[in-house]
C-alpha cells in the first residue's frame, strides 16, 4: 500500500478526476464571472469590453449598499445565535433525560428542503389566516403586523427562518465536538469541586474553540451569500427592504438581462466573503491550541 | 452555510444540463440530415411551454394541430420539445447565445422580445400578415411584437383586464357595479365599513399593483398620455399621471386593499377573492376559467362572478373602453433556421387552428378573431368577447412593454407608492429617469 501511494503517477490518477471536476464546475465559472464582470452583455448577444465600468457603478449603487448591509446584519443575528445553540448543545451532551429526542428535534428543520420551510412560514406569516396572527389576535394584540409587507420588520421576520432552518445543524457540530471530549476531564474537574457552569466555561468551551471558530466563519459566509428564503419568501420586497446581496444580483442579472453587472455584483461577493473568512481567521488565531492533557 | 448542499446541487446541475447539451446534439443531427431538398423530408424542432400536466388543455391542442399538420404534409415532421415557463426562458436564453434555437418557439411581447430581434435571432414574419391571415387578428394584438415596423413574432393569446366581483356580495350590501369613480371610491367605503376587505390583490409579484396604477393614469390622464410616457416620448411627470399615483395612494387609504397586500403573491391574493373573503378582483381575461368552466372552483362562486370595467373619473380624460392587456405569447421563427420557409408555414396553420380551437379546448383568448356565436361559450366570454371588440384602445402592460431595467424600477416603484414610501412626484422622478436610462 505504501508503494503504491508514494508512486507519483497513481497519487496523480487518484487527484486528477475531482481535480478536473472541480475546476470546471467552480474555479473555472469563477474565473470566467470575473471576466465577464468587465463585459457589457445582456446574455444573448456578443459581450462587449467595458473596463471597471461595471465594478465603479457598484461603488455607487445605494441599492446594491442597502442589500449588503441586510446581508451583514444577518451575518450579525447568525453568529450571535451561535451563541444559543452552543448552550442547547451543552445542554444537551450532559446526560439529561431526552436528550436524544430533542437532538432530533432541533435537527428536523435541516432536512426539510428550503422551499418547504419558506411555503410553511409564509403560511405562518399570512397576515390574516396565519398562525402567528391568529395567536396574537387571541392574545389581546388588536391588528397585529402583517409581517412581511411591512419594509421595517419584513427583514426581521425573515431572519426568524432562516435561523430556525439552521439551528440543528450548529447543535449538531456543537454536540459532537463536546461528546468528543474526553469523561476523565470532566470527572477530574468535578473530583476538584468544579459546579457545572465552571466545567462548561472552563474546561469545555475552550476544549471545542476550534469547532465554535469554523462554525462562526461557516455562519458568517453563509449568511454574506444567503439566497434562498428570501427570494420565495418575499422576493426582496417590498421594494428592496430585505433585498440581500445575492437576490440582488440574481435580479440584476435574471430580470433586467445586464450579466455583465450581474457577474460584476457576483465576483464581489465571492471577494467579500473571502475577505470576511480572512478576517475572521485572522482574528481568532490563537499560537498554540489549548491542550490539558 | 449549507455550502455542501448546495454543491451537491450545483453537481446535480451540471449533470443535468450535460445531459441536456447531449440530447440537443442528437436532435440536431436530425434536423441537418432532414433539411435540405425541398421534396425530401423535413424536420421542424418546436419548443414550447405548455406540458401535459400543468397546461393540459393547451398541450392538447397543440398536439392535435401537429398530428393534422403531418397528415396534411406527409414530408414533414415536427419535433417537440417542452418545458414549463420557467424552464423555459432559461433555456431559451442559453440556446440563444449558443445561437442554437429552435426553428419555431414562444416568445413575450415588447421588452422580452427586443434583446433577440436586436442580437438578430428572430426573423420578420410580416409576409405572413398579408397572407391567409389578413385581417385575422384583433386589432393592436401584432403590433406588440415589432420592432422598428417589423414584426418578430405572431400572437396566439390576447387579454384584457377587467375588475371582477362577486354578485353575492354586492347584493347583500346593496351594492351596483360602480360606473364612476365616485360609484367605485363609495362601494369600498361601504364594504370596508362592514368589514370586508373591498379588493384582493397579491402586490408582492408587483405587475398586480401597477394593473390599478395603468388604469387610474389611463382613466385621469388619457391613454395617449400614459402610452407615451411609457414608451419615452412624453413624461411621468405629466400633471395628470402625478395625480393618478397621489390617487393611488388615497385609494390604499381608504383600505380598499387586503391587508398586508405588499407581501402577497398573486396567488395569494386570488384566493381571498375566491373564497369570497375579498369583494373585487382586478386581472386579465386569463383567469375566465376560474369563474367559469373550472371544477374545482365551488359553483355556487362561479355564478356569482360578473365584471364591470375600469370606471371613468370624473374630469379625467380616459374613455370607459379603453383598456391595459395585451397579446401573451406569440411564435417565432428563428434567424438562423434552416427551415425557414417551412416553418413559417407551420406557423401560419397553428395560428390559424389555435385560434379556432383554444377558447374551447382550454380557455384561452385568441389573438386571431373569434365567431362567438358558433361556439356556445359561458356568458362571461361572450361579454368579454363584446367588450373586446368595442374597446377604443388597449394599451399594453407596463411591465411588458418597457425594456427589463426600466421594468424592475416600475415595479419597485408601484410597491413603494402603495405602501406610501415614495411621494407621487418622487415617484414620476424616478419612472422618467429610468425610461431615459434605458433608452
Amino acid at each position: 500500500m505504501d508503494k503504491v501511494m508514494s508512486n507519483k503517477g497513481i497519487i496523480a490518477l487518484y487527484v486528477l478526476p475531482a481535480l478536473l471536476v472541480v475546476l470546471t464546475i467552480i474555479y473555472i465559472p469563477i474565473a470566467l464571472t470575473a471576466y465577464y464582470g468587465l463585459n457589457k452583455w445582456n446574455g444573448i448577444g456578443q459581450p462587449s469590453f467595458i473596463g471597471l465600468d461595471n465594478y465603479t457603478k457598484l461603488l455607487g449603487d445605494a441599492a446594491f449598499w442597502g442589500s449588503a448591509w441586510h446581508s451583514l446584519l444577518l451575518a450579525v443575528f447568525s453568529t450571535l445565535s451561535l451563541l444559543l445553540y452552543l448552550a442547547v448543545a451543552m445542554v444537551l451532551a450532559s446526560k439529561i433525560r431526552g436528550a436524544n429526542l430533542f437532538r432530533k428535534i432541533y435537527l428536523i428543520p435541516m432536512l426539510l428542503s428550503s422551499i418547504a420551510i419558506a411555503q410553511l412560514w409564509l403560511r405562518m406569516y399570512h397576515p390574516t389566516n396565519g398562525i402567528v396572527n391568529t395567536l396574537l389576535e387571541t392574545l389581546g394584540f388588536s391588528d397585529p403586523p402583517a409581517w412581511l409587507s411591512e419594509p421595517k420588520l419584513v427583514l426581521f421576520a425573515l431572519f426568524v427562518p432562516i435561523l430556525w432552518q439552521y439551528a440543528g445543524f450548529y447543535i449538531l457540530i456543537y454536540y459532537a465536538a463536546i461528546k468528543n471530549i474526553p469523561a476523565q476531564m470532566e470527572e477530574a474537574a468535578k473530583i476538584d469541586g468544579a459546579s457545572s457552569l465552571q466545567i462548561a466555561w472552563k474546561i469545555k468551551l475552550p476544549l471545542i474553540m476550534e469547532v465554535v471558530k469554523v462554525t462562526v466563519v461557516l455562519a458568517v459566509v453563509g449568511s454574506l451569500k444567503y439566497f434562498d428564503l428570501i427570494y420565495v419568501m418575499t422576493d426582496g420586497g417590498p421594494f428592496g427592504s430585505s433585498e440581500v446581496m445575492a437576490s440582488y444580483m440574481y435580479k440584476i442579472a435574471f430580470r433586467t438581462f445586464d450579466f455583465g453587472y450581474g457577474s460584476a455584483i457576483s465576483f464581489f461577493l465571492l471577494i467579500i466573503c473571502l475577505a470576511a473568512t480572512w478576517v475572521i481567521r485572522r482574528f481568532t488565531a490563537t499560537k498554540d491550541p489549548i491542550e490539558y492533557s | 452555510m449549507a455550502s455542501k448542499k448546495r454543491s451537491i446541487l450545483l453537481a446535480a446541475m451540471c449533470l443535468a444540463l450535460l445531459a441536456a447539451g447531449c440530447a440537443k446534439g442528437e436532435n440536431e443531427g436530425g434536423t441537418k440530415g432532414g433539411s435540405g431538398d425541398s421534396g425530401g423530408k423535413v424536420t421542424i424542432n418546436f419548443m414550447h411551454l405548455w406540458p401535459e400536466g400543468v397546461s393540459a388543455g393547451q398541450n392538447k391542442i397543440v398536439n392535435q394541430i401537429i398530428n393534422d399538420y403531418q397528415n396534411e404534409h406527409s414530408n414533414i415532421t415536427i419535433k417537440q420539445q417542452v418545458l414549463d415557463n420557467e424552464q423555459y426562458k432559461n433555456k431559451l436564453k442559453v440556446l440563444s447565445s449558443s445561437n442554437e434555437l429552435p426553428d419555431v418557439g414562444v416568445t413575450w411581447a415588447a421588452g422580452f422580445l427586443q434583446p433577440y430581434v436586436e442580437g438578430n435571432l428572430f426573423m420578420p414574419l410580416d409576409e405572413l400578415l398579408g397572407g391567409e391571415l389578413k385581417d385575422k387578428f384583433v386589432a393592436g394584438t401584432t403590433e406588440a411584437y415589432a420592432i422598428d415596423g417589423k414584426t418578430y413574432a405572431l400572437p396566439l393569446e390576447f387579454n384584457i383586464a377587467p375588475i371582477y366581483y362577486n354578485k353575492a356580495i354586492f347584493e347583500k350590501y346593496d351594492l351596483k357595479a360602480p360606473q364612476t369613480y365616485e360609484e367605485l371610491k363609495a362601494v369600498i367605503k361601504t364594504l370596508s365599513e362592514n368589514d370586508i376587505a373591498p379588493i384582493a390583490l397579491g402586490n408582492k409579484d408587483r405587475w398586480t399593483g401597477s394593473l390599478w396604477y395603468m388604469y387610474l393614469a389611463d382613466r385621469i390622464a388619457g391613454q395617449q398620455t400614459l402610452a407615451d410616457a411609457i414608451s419615452g416620448s412624453g413624461s411621468f411627470q405629466d400633471e395628470g399621471l402625478v395625480q393618478a399615483a397621489r390617487e393611488m395612494q388615497s385609494l390604499v387609504d381608504s383600505n380598499a386593499f387586503i391587508k398586508g397586500f405588499n407581501g402577497l403573491s398573486n396567488e395569494e391574493g386570488k384566493a381571498e377573492f375566491l373564497n369570497g373573503k375579498a369583494a373585487m378582483y382586478l386581472m386579465g381575461t386569463w383567469e375566465l376559467p376560474n369563474f367559469t368552466t373550472n371544477d374545482d372552483i365551488p359553483k355556487e362562486f362561479r355564478d356569482n362572478v360578473g365584471f364591470f370595467k375600469f370606471p371613468t373619473v370624473e374630469g379625467g380624460k380616459g374613455d370607459i373602453n379603453s383598456w391595459v392587456g395585451g397579446p401573451g405569447v406569440g411564435l417565432f421563427v428563428a434567424q438562423n433556421s434552416e427551415v425557414q420557409q417551412e416553418a413559417k408555414a407551420f406557423v401560419e396553420y397553428f395560428v390559424n387552428k389555435w385560434g379556432e380551437q383554444s377558447v374551447t379546448g382550454a380557455g384561452v383568448i385568441p389573438a386571431t378573431k373569434v365567431d362567438t356565436s358558433s361556439l356556445g361559450l359561458p356568458p362571461l366570454y361572450i361579454d368579454l368577447f363584446t367588450e373586446m371588440n368595442k374597446a377604443s384602445s388597449v394599451t399594453l402592460f407596463a411591465d411588458v412593454q418597457m425594456a427589463a431595467s426600466a421594468a424592475e424600477t416600475h415595479l419597485n416603484m408601484i410597491q413603494a407608492l402603495f405602501e406610501k414610501a415614495v411621494t407621487p412626484e418622487e415617484f414620476s422622478e424616478k419612472h422618467s429617469q429610468a425610461v431615459a436610462d434605458s433608452k
